[in-house]
């Protein structure tokens, strides 16, 4: 027994190591960062000072306090949220009958629908959003089509380019194979037994659906939820590319920090409640997984 | 009243059941009995909705329900792993089949209790499926399949999951709870032991056929034709030609032991000069060491070539002249026998006039 659990421990270590040495440390580090003064070119100031032999602590609360001098930080971060609740919500609609067409399709099919998910990774992120910017401008297919249509209406011209419409959709676009993968993960260990089950106890198809796919695959929605929430809570490529002043995120304003206004340690602040906000979603998300596994 | 008429299945060339007919009564236990791809699982998929045959019909009390889709059938299935739903609990999973009924909450509520009542598992409606013992599922997944009166209920091999003790167990129970709901139960298995201990009526099916259809006892001693003699219970095959028939019996030549004199069976088609096998059960089939004259109407010598002690009874391979092994059985509680035979021992086989079956090739 002693033994057992002696091995198991080891086993975990690897995980462990990575989990200090990628989170916990760069976390810890900023945390210190945000409580430090900035350098005069950028970067850090020293945070203590020794002088005639005398050590003293150079430590500020400002950076925190800065936070809370202006509403427009809590309002980009309940922004930033949103947008990321409002990409996953569409990526489930999105992802959600994808996933569930391709786990009902025959084995051979299964594999190469499954290629086709994950191939744009195969291509440069930034080339996939320029692509976008090509659909998106004025001139582009997807423009012109939409203002065909609202001309039909008498409605005048719109431009998509620049706009929050066009950040959403290139967000949904990236991160939709991040909801198809753990749901269909989840879907195509579903036992069909149990549809045959439900059919012969009397439920037509869009009840089999509701009362026994949909809750089954629970755990699968809160994990791609978590694969989409996050990374889209800390993007800022797309609104920088794509998006119009009034489109830009949390990840903007933290980038702009670290580059254009060289003030780390704020910056580093904003990294922290981000970080912590994203953390609570894994938590939540985890749970309601959980819960559903047990369940399932 | 169920009917089946003619249906017959192909998958691509593959003729998985071959114009099938059976006539199944209200409040029967009806078993579908074969061995394994004999197109049993496929005859009850088509019954229950959830393939359809190629030609044929199947009626319910005249009416076809071809048409019908599985959910609108009122039928019911209990599927090989019970197909509990694993993200409700019991109670949940017992009032689905009432919820898609539209039934009323209140009433729900009574009838799910009661259900449990009726498989004795009274207080496990707040159970999730997967603290549930394989047992205890099954009667779980009857219960579920009970509770809103099904006209029929189809048993695809539900037992087969569970260890000998329990079977057992379960064959009584169900047994028992027909008998109380008075519901038909069609009900597959490829073990003809189970077969007999629970049906009124046995359909036994070989290569998408049905073969013979009869009561347990009937099948048993009368089969029609050498491989339901052989597929139910253990029985003693000897080929032969028939030589002459009078009334009430014949005679066969059996092929390198002589002639025997057998009971026949009215309109069992015995014509002399045709090929047939003599299916005689091991239990009427004596064997002794000294000659018992009168009694039996045949006698033939032999060694025996093995024993297997059962406790109960023991039953002795016995080779015969032409090389062939019958089995006999002796019950260990027979009285007056002196002796157990052994291995290598001289025997006298024999039976009555009336201990074999004949059946025409
Ligand atoms: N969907 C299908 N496609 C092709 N062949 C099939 C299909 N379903 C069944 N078969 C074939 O039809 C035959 C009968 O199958 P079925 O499942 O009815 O057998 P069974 O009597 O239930 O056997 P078992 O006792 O093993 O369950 C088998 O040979 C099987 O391979
Ligand atoms: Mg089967």
């Amino acid at each position: 027994m002693r033994r057992k659990t002696w091995r198991r421990q080891l086993l975990t270590l690897p995980p462990t190591g990575y989990l200090l040495l990628f989170f916990a440390v760069p976390s810890i580090i900023m945390l210190f960062a945000s409580f430090r003064y900035a350098g005069e070119y950028g970067g850090l100031a020293p945070w203590y000072y020794y002088e005639a032999g005398e050590f003293s602590l150079d430590l500020t609360l400002e950076n925190w306090q800065r936070l809370f001098e202006s509403e427009i930080y809590l309002l980009l971060f309940l922004k930033s949220i949103g947008y990321a609740l409002l990409t996953s919500l569409l990526c489930i609609l999105l992802g959600y009958p994808l996933a569930l067409m391709i786990a009902r399709r025959p084995k051979r099919q299964r594999d190469l629908l499954l290629l086709l998910v994950i191939l744009p990774f195969w291509s440069n992120f930034l080339v996939r959003i320029y692509a976008w910017m090509i659909i998106f401008s004025p001139a582009g297919a997807l423009t012109q089509m939409v203002n065909g249509l609202l001309g039909l209406f008498g409605l005048g011209p719109v431009t998509l380019m620049y706009s929050t419409t066009a950040v959403i959709v290139t967000l949904v676009y990236v991160h939709l194979p991040f909801m198809v993968l753990p749901l269909y993960a989840n879907l195509e260990k579903q036992s069909p037994a149990l549809l045959d089950a439900a059919q012969d106890l009397g439920a037509n198809s869009w009840r089999r659906f509701w009362h026994v796919t949909w809750p089954l695959s629970l755990p699968g929605i809160y994990a791609g939820s978590i694969l989409v929430f996050i990374p889209v809570l800390g993007m800022f490529a797309i609104p920088d590319l794509l998006g119009g002043t009034d489109s830009i995120m949390i990840a903007n304003v933290i980038k702009q920090q670290f580059v254009e206004s060289r003030d780390w340690p704020f910056g580093s602040v904003l990294s922290m409640v981000m970080t912590v906000a994203a953390v609570l979603v894994v938590l939540l998300g985890a749970r309601l997984a959980r819960q559903g596994v047990a369940r399932g | 009243m169920l009917e089946i008429k003619d249906v017959s299945r192909r998958f691509d060339s593959f003729v998985a059941l071959d114009r099938v007919n059976l006539t199944i009564a209200a409040g029967e236990f009806f078993t579908l009995l074969g061995p394994s791809g004999c197109g049993k699982t496929t005859l009850l998929r088509m019954i229950a909705g959830f393939d359809q045959p190629d030609d044929g019909d199947i009626l319910l009390d005249g009416r076809s329900l071809i048409a019908t889709p599985p959910e609108q059938r009122p039928l019911h299935t209990i599927f090989q792993n019970y197909a509990l739903f694993p993200h409700m609990t019991v109670a949940e999973n017992i009032a689905f089949p009432l919820r898609m009924a539209g039934c009323a909450r209140e009433e729900i509520a009574g009838r799910v209790a009661r259900a449990l009542e009726d498989v004795r598992l009274p207080d496990k409606g707040r159970h999730y499926p997967d603290a549930l013992s394989g047992g205890q599922k099954q009667r779980i997944a009857i219960a579920r399949a009970l509770v809103n009166r099904p006209r029929l209920l189809l048993l695809d091999e539900p037992l087969s999951a569970l260890d000998a003790k329990l079977r057992e167990q379960m064959q009584l129970e169900l047994i028992t709870l027909q008998k109380e709901v008075g519901i038909t139960f069609i009900y597959v298995t490829h073990d003809q032991g189970e077969a007999l201990a629970l049906s009124h009526r046995i359909a036994v099916m070989n290569g998408g056929h049905i073969v013979q259809v009869d009561e347990p006892s009937r099948l048993y001693g009368f089969p029609n034709s050498r491989f339901v003699a052989d597929f139910i219970g253990h029985c003693n095959l000897l080929g032969g030609v028939v030589t002459a028939v009078q009334t009430g019996d014949a005679t066969v030549e059996l092929d390198g032991l002589g002639t025997v004199q057998t009971v026949i069976q009215p309109a069992a088609g015995v014509a002399v000069g045709r090929r047939c096998t003599l299916t005689l059960r091991p239990e009427k089939t004596h064997i002794s060491t000294t000659l018992t004259p009168g009694e039996e109407a045949a006698h033939f010598r032999g060694v025996v070539h093995d024993m297997l002690y059962l406790g109960d009874v023991t039953v002795y391979k016995v080779e015969l002249a032409n090389g062939m092994i019958v089995e006999a059985l002796l019950a260990n509680s027979a009285p007056g026998r002196a002796r157990f035979f052994e291995v290598g021992d001289a025997v006298e086989v024999a039976w009555r006039l009336d201990a074999g079956h004949l059946v025409m090739e």
